[in-house]
C-alpha cells in the first residue's frame, strides 16, 4: 500500500490552504498544474477551466477511463459594499447560515483577510439567541485601507490546514482530498488503460465543468473522485444512528445511487470485487440525496458508464472538516488496485 | 394486447435495473426489428425500416423503468431502512408489499406514528422481509424493489403497477407489430431511468440524433371525485400534450396530431398537464433541439401501487400512433 510521505501531505496541505470558490478556482488549479507538469507530457485548460490531462497507456484493447475530481470548494461572493470596509455576501454553492457568524474569510485573489461578524453575547437578548440570523443581516468585515477588494470577489473560509498524527482538519476537504487522489493516481497511473483525468470546476454549483470535460473526453467509462459527509456520530438518545452516509475509517465510499446518479452496477462490482481481492477496506454510501461529478459524465453524449469512489469526512461545507488519513490512504489504493484490474470484458456485458 | 401488458406489468425492474424487463421486451420486438441495440445506460434501440425520400428520422420513446425503493440500512434485528427511487409517496407505502430483484418479498411498515390521521414520512418507514438481525437479511445496502401487485383486467379498464409507462411500452410494442409500411427510419427506443430525471432519453437521444421525437407516457386526469382540475379523463381517447410540467410541445406537432387523429376518426383529448414531464422533454433538448411531442395515456392513481387505465384509450393510442408515422409527415 502506498505511503502517504511528508512531501504528500505538504501537497495536501498546500491544497486546502488554497482558496478557489467555484468559478475562480485559480488558486488550485495553478497548484495542480505545477504537480502535473513533473508528470504529464501535455495538460490542458479548457474554456471553463478544467485542467484536462491524460497518459496513454501500452497494452492492447485499451479502455478510455475519465477520473475527475473538482477543484472548486462552497463559499461566498461580495455583492454589496455597505462603505467602511463592510460587504454584503452571498453563499456559492451549500452552506448552512448557521455556520457563518464569527468566522475567519480570505477575500480575492490577494486573500485579504475579513471576517463574518456577530454580535457579541453581551448584547443579545435571550431572544436573538434563539434565532439565526439571516444571510441579509451579515456582512464581511475587511476593515478600511487600501485592500483591492471589488464586488464580485469570491470569499472562502480561512481555516488553516492541521495534522495530528493520522488525522487532518482542513476546510475545503471537500474536495481537495479527491484532487490530492487524482494527483497521485495521475502520477502512478497503469500501463493497462488510457487514463483521462480531469480536474474540474464549478462542481458545487452544479457539475458544470464535468459536463463539458465528459463531452471533450468521451471515454468509455467515468468516475468521480469526491469527498463525501460522515454522519457516523452516536444518536442522542441511544438509538441505532441508521441515516451515517458514511462511516470515518471505513474506506473509501463507493455509490450506489445519489440524486444525480444510479452508478453502473458493472462498475460498482468491479470497484467491490477489486476491494476484496487486494483486501482494501471499502464501505458503501447510504443511497440518498448529494451528487458528483458523475451526474453530469453519465449523461454525456449517448452516455457513459459511471460510478463515483469518495472519502468520507465529517461537517462538510463548514469551516473545518476533519478527515483520517487511513481512508485517503485507501481510497488511493482502491482506485489503483481496481484500474489495475480493469478489463474491457467489464463493458461486454449489457447493463443490468 | 392484455396479455403482453400483464407480462409488462407483473416485471419488476425500479430505475437502474431495466435489464428483466429489457428482456421481456426485447422478446416481444425481436422479429419485428431490424436492428436492435443496447446502448450504455441500458436503453433499448430497436429500428425498424429505412429513410426514404420523404420520410424522418423518428424517435418514439416509452421508459421501461418503474418506481422503486432502494436499501439504505439494515438495522441490527434485520429491518430495512430505505430511500425512494423515483417518485415515491409515504402516502402510498404502509401495509404495501415488495419485491427485491433477487425475488425476496417483503412488507412496508413504519414507526408508531403518534397521529394515526397522517402518513408516515419516508424515514419512519421500513421494509420488513421477515429476517430477525442484520446478519439473517438477505438484503444488502443498494439492494433495489418494486411494489408488488397482480395485473387485473376489469374488462373496459385495467389495474396494475407500473402502467406508468409499461403502458407506454405495450402500445409501442403493439404500434411495432402492426406498422406495415412507414417512409420513415423509425427508432422505437424503450428507455431506462426516466422517474429519476428522464436520464436515458437524453443520452439515446444524442445518439439516435432523430428529426422528430414523441415520447409515449402516461398522464393524469380529472375525473375523479374531488380530483385535480384537469380536461382529461378516462375514456375520451388518448391525449395529445399540449405542455407538461417541463416541456411545451412543438405546435406543428400538436396539430398534426389532432389532424391524423380526426382523419383517421380516432378519439383524443387536449392535454395539458401541470406538474410532470416525459422523455420528449430530453428529446427536445438534444444536441441542437428536436421537433417532438408526446402521446399520453390517460391514467389515474398514478405512482401508486394500483394504476388504472381504460383499454379503449390503449387501443386508441396504439391506432394513433401507427397513424402517425405510416406516410409522409410534413409539418
Amino acid at each position: 500500500m502506498p505511503a502517504i510521505g511528508n512531501n504528500q501531505l505538504k501537497l495536501l496541505e498546500k491544497l486546502c490552504n488554497a482558496c478557489s470558490v467555484s468559478g475562480d478556482e485559480g488558486e488550485v488549479r495553478g497548484i495542480v498544474l505545477a504537480e502535473l507538469k513533473r508528470h504529464v507530457e501535455s495538460v490542458k485548460v479548457d474554456t471553463l477551466g478544467n485542467v484536462l490531462t491524460q497518459r496513454i497507456g501500452s497494452g492492447s484493447k485499451r479502455l478510455r477511463v475519465m477520473l475527475s475530481a473538482h477543484m472548486d470548494e462552497v463559499g461566498f461572493m461580495l455583492v454589496g459594499n455597505d462603505g467602511e470596509g463592510l460587504y454584503r455576501f452571498e453563499i456559492v454553492g451549500g452552506i448552512d447560515e448557521r455556520q457563518l457568524p464569527g468566522k475567519s474569510v480570505l477575500v480575492g485573489h490577494r486573500n485579504i483577510p475579513g471576517v463574518i461578524g456577530a454580535k457579541p453575547i453581551h448584547f443579545s437578548s435571550s431572544e436573538d439567541l434563539k434565532h439565526k440570523v439571516p444571510l441579509e443581516d451579515l456582512r464581511i468585515d475587511i476593515g478600511t485601507g487600501e485592500t483591492g477588494v471589488k464586488l464580485g470577489d469570491r470569499a472562502a473560509f480561512a481555516t488553516r490546514f492541521q495534522r495530528n498524527g493520522s488525522v487532518i482538519m482542513a476546510k475545503a476537504l471537500d474536495n481537495r482530498l479527491g484532487v490530492f487522489t487524482l494527483l497521485e493516481l495521475v502520477k502512478n497511473s497503469t500501463p493497462n488503460i488510457d487514463l483521462f483525468a480531469a480536474f474540474t470546476v464549478q462542481e458545487e454549483i452544479g457539475m458544470r465543468g464535468a459536463k463539458v470535460a465528459a463531452f471533450t473526453f468521451i471515454p468509455d467509462l467515468g468516475i468521480a473522485v469526491d469527498s463525501t459527509p460522515a454522519l457516523d456520530l452516536p444518536d442522542w438518545d441511544g438509538e441505532e444512528n441508521t441515516s451515517y452516509n458514511t462511516k470515518l475509517g471505513m474506506g473509501p465510499a463507493i455509490y450506489v445511487a445519489d440524486n444525480d446518479t444510479l452508478s453502473d452496477p458493472r462498475l460498482v462490482r468491479w470497484m467491490i470485487d477489486s476491494g476484496k481481492a487486494s483486501g482494501i477496506p471499502y464501505q458503501i454510501r447510504q443511497p440518498g440525496s448529494g451528487g458528483t461529478d458523475a451526474g453530469a459524465i453519465h449523461r454525456a453524449r449517448s452516455g457513459i458508464p459511471s460510478l463515483s469512489v469518495s472519502i468520507p469526512h465529517r461537517y462538510s461545507h463548514t469551516a473545518v472538516s476533519i478527515a483520517w488519513l487511513d481512508d485517503l490512504r485507501n481510497t488511493y489504493a482502491l482506485l489503483h488496485a481496481a484500474l489495475l484490474q480493469l478489463n474491457p470484458a467489464l463493458l461486454h456485458s449489457e447493463r443490468a | 394486447m392484455k396479455n403482453l401488458i400483464q407480462k409488462l406489468t407483473e416485471t419488476f425492474s425500479p430505475s437502474g435495473n431495466e435489464a428483466a424487463i429489457r428482456a421481456v421486451i426485447l422478446d416481444e420486438i425481436k422479429s419485428y426489428a431490424d436492428e436492435i441495440q443496447v446502448d450504455a445506460l441500458g436503453n433499448l434501440i430497436a429500428r425498424k425500416g429505412s429513410k426514404t425520400r420523404n420520410g424522418m428520422r423518428i424517435m418514439l420513446a416509452a421508459h421501461m423503468d418503474e418506481i422503486g425503493l432502494m436499501a439504505a440500512h439494515i438495522d441490527e434485528h434485520g429491518f430495512i431502512r430505505f430511500t425512494g427511487l423515483g417518485g415515491i409517496r409515504p402516502l402510498n407505502l404502509s401495509g404495501g408489499r415488495v419485491r427485491f430483484m433477487d425475488g425476496t418479498s417483503g412488507v412496508i411498515g413504519s414507526d408508531r406514528l403518534s397521529d394515526l390521521g397522517k402518513a408516515p414520512t419516508l424515514d419512519q418507514c421500513f421494509i420488513d422481509v421477515g429476517a430477525n438481525s442484520r446478519a439473517d437479511c438477505p438484503i444488502l445496502i443498494g439492494d433495489v424493489c418494486a411494489f408488488e401487485r397482480p395485473f387485473i383486467d376489469l374488462g373496459n379498464r385495467m389495474i396494475a403497477k407500473s402502467m406508468d409507462d409499461r403502458i407506454g411500452c405495450a402500445v409501442m410494442i403493439e404500434a411495432m407489430q402492426l406498422l406495415k409500411t412507414s417512409p420513415h427510419e423509425i427508432f422505437f427506443v424503450f428507455t431506462t431511468q426516466e422517474e429519476v430525471g428522464l436520464r436515458g432519453a437524453s443520452t439515446s437521444a444524442f445518439g439516435v440524433d432523430p428529426d422528430l421525437g414523441i415520447s409515449v407516457d402516461v398522464t393524469g386526469t380529472g375525473d375523479t371525485p374531488r380530483g385535480s382540475k384537469m380536461e382529461v379523463s378516462l375514456g375520451k381517447g388518448p391525449a395529445i400534450k399540449i405542455k407538461d410540467g417541463g416541456m411545451l410541445s412543438d405546435p406543428r406537432i400538436v396539430s398534426w396530431m389532432i389532424r391524423t387523429a380526426e382523419k383517421a376518426k380516432i378519439p383524443c383529448q387536449r392535454e395539458i398537464l401541470e406538474g410532470g414531464t416525459t422523455d420528449a422533454r430530453a428529446i427536445q433538448v438534444a444536441r441542437a433541439g428536436v421537433p417532438s411531442g408526446c402521446i399520453s395515456i390517460p391514467t389515474r392513481y398514478i405512482h401508486s401501487p394500483s394504476e388504472m387505465v381504460d383499454t379503449s384509450d390503449v387501443q386508441n393510442a396504439v391506432k394513433l400512433l401507427v397513424a402517425l408515422v405510416s406516410s409522409r409527415v410534413a409539418l
